[in-house]
């Protein structure tokens, strides 16, 4: 593992250790996008509105139990025909990673919105600001925390996913893991393996630490112990 | 679907299905049994409970696929070995149990302890006949996370060539053949289902005091 890591061949050209990074963060970035701009807004408007809650529930469990593998694979079959270039397997990909990721965002900002103190949205109301500002100044920024919780959850699952993806040919470190079972080259898969969990763990603590400079320090002011458990639990990686 | 294929290939999807009932199981019971004891550790030290809560975290990041090529090295064994499936799982159930089982020894009123130390049970006694029992509802809802996700992280192992439900996929990828993908699909998601209403039965059945309806 170390020799592979360590020899410079690998660290080149078109299958070169930096060029399967960057795609595996360009697949994770723009599916983190998607599901972002489709959950978000979302969430926002079933927790302000309180419409369609029973979706969220429902959503959560059902998509935990399906299989990625499964997922991901069917997709391909469906999809892939329809597209002879290499868009037939990006395409399918970029889905189902859209699809686990939604559902954490979704869930946290819908919970982050709820969860807001009834008094300060009160309070703002009769100090005169309108709808539009509540969410805006007072809302959004006192559901940061949960909802960032959320894209934390969701990336991970991406950068998971991302992985297996390299099965149905997708580009990403998961080559290495993929490539390495085909040719029997344990020392190839160890290598991938252990870029994989760095890169997840990465962005973890990048998440974590971005939370932490963007939460107003007004709702961080808790005691060592509850500021710990006020850390929601992390939805497990499912794939 | 093609229904004459599953008929042919009944048997051998029993096979894969035992299989993945077994690496799903497994590492819960285990899992649970570990995270025990460090939960209740958790619960008592409130300096090791963000160190405990902390390597949970970081544990439970490392993508599934790189724990199961990465164990080998750690376990000694082959890469084609179900243990390692086994021993990720179990580690995963454990890094999301660990802070569910402390949770679940904090949510016990303080009155409760009280009136157990008052009637006389010790330490040990309070803690096996009074908090765990009254903490079952919190444990048994991160276990039934914890089981729907093992069904589903147990099928990523076809990827590395260990026989369960997830085999149905590769082979029906190398077949181009949709029958397979579907049934796997299914039997995860009907397996998934069974597990969780078998873990809301066993806690309705540990807590007869608690009213019959079931807040999921």
């Amino acid at each position: 593992m170390i020799n592979y890591l360590f020899d410079p061949a690998h660290w080149s050209g078109a299958d070169g250790i930096p060029n399967l990074i960057g795609e595996h963060l360009l697949y994770s970035l723009i599916a983190l996008a998607i599901a972002a701009v489709i959950a978000v807004p979302l969430g926002i408007y079933i927790g302000v509105t309180g419409k369609g809650v029973f979706m969220i529930a429902g959503l959560a469990n059902a998509l935990r139990a399906l299989p990625s593998v499964g997922l991901l694979i069917l997709l391909v079959l469906l999809i892939s025909p329809a597209f002879p270039s290499k868009m037939g397997y990006i395409l399918p990909s970029l889905i189902v990673l859209v699809l686990l990721a939604v559902p954490p965002i979704l869930t946290n900002t819908y919970a982050g919105v709820r969860a807001v103190d009834a008094a300060a949205v009160d309070a703002a109301r009769g100090m005169g600001f309108r709808t539009m500002k509540i969410l805006t100044d007072v809302q959004l920024p006192c559901s940061l925390p949960l909802v960032l919780s959320g894209v934390r959850s969701a990336l991970l699952q991406i950068i998971s996913t991302a992985t297996i993806a390299a099965y149905i040919s997708l580009g990403g470190l998961g080559r290495l893991l993929i490539d390495g079972k085909a040719q029997n080259d344990y020392s190839q898969m160890v290598a991938g393996a252990v870029l994989v969990a760095l890169l997840a763990l990465f962005f973890d603590q990048l998440l974590a630490f971005i939370t932490r400079r963007v939460v107003s320090p007004g709702l961080t002011r808790r005691t060592i112990k509850s500021a710990v458990a006020a850390e929601p639990v992390k939805t497990p990686v499912t794939v | 679907m093609n229904f004459e294929w599953l008929g042919r290939q009944f048997d051998n999807i029993v096979f894969l299905l035992g299989w993945h009932v077994l690496l799903a199981v497994t590492p819960l019971i285990l899992g649970l049994l570990i995270a025990l004891p460090l939960g209740w550790w958790a619960h008592r030290s409130r300096r090791i409970y963000p160190l405990l809560v902390g390597v949970a975290g970081l544990l439970y990041t490392v993508p599934s696929l790189a724990l199961f090529v990465l164990l080998p090295l750690v376990l000694g064994t082959k890469i084609l070995d179900p243990m390692n499936i086994v021993a990720a799982l179990t580690i995963y159930t454990v890094a999301l149990l660990v802070r569910v089982v402390a949770d679940a020894l904090d949510s016990v009123p303080e009155d409760t302890v009280q009136a157990a130390k008052a009637m006389g049970y010790r330490g040990y006694q309070s803690l096996v006949k009074v908090e765990l029992p009254v903490g079952v509802p919190v444990i048994s809802a991160g276990l039934r996370v914890a089981a729907v996700s093992n069904v589903s992280l147990v099928s990523v192992a076809a990827l590395l060539g260990i026989p369960q439900l997830g085999s149905l996929f590769t082979q029906g990828f190398q077949l181009r053949f949709f029958t397979p993908i579907i049934a796997g699909i299914i039997l995860c998601v009907v397996l998934a289902m069974i597990l969780d209403g078998l873990i809301i039965l066993l806690n309705r059945w540990l807590t007869p005091w608690t009213p019959k309806v079931v807040a999921s």
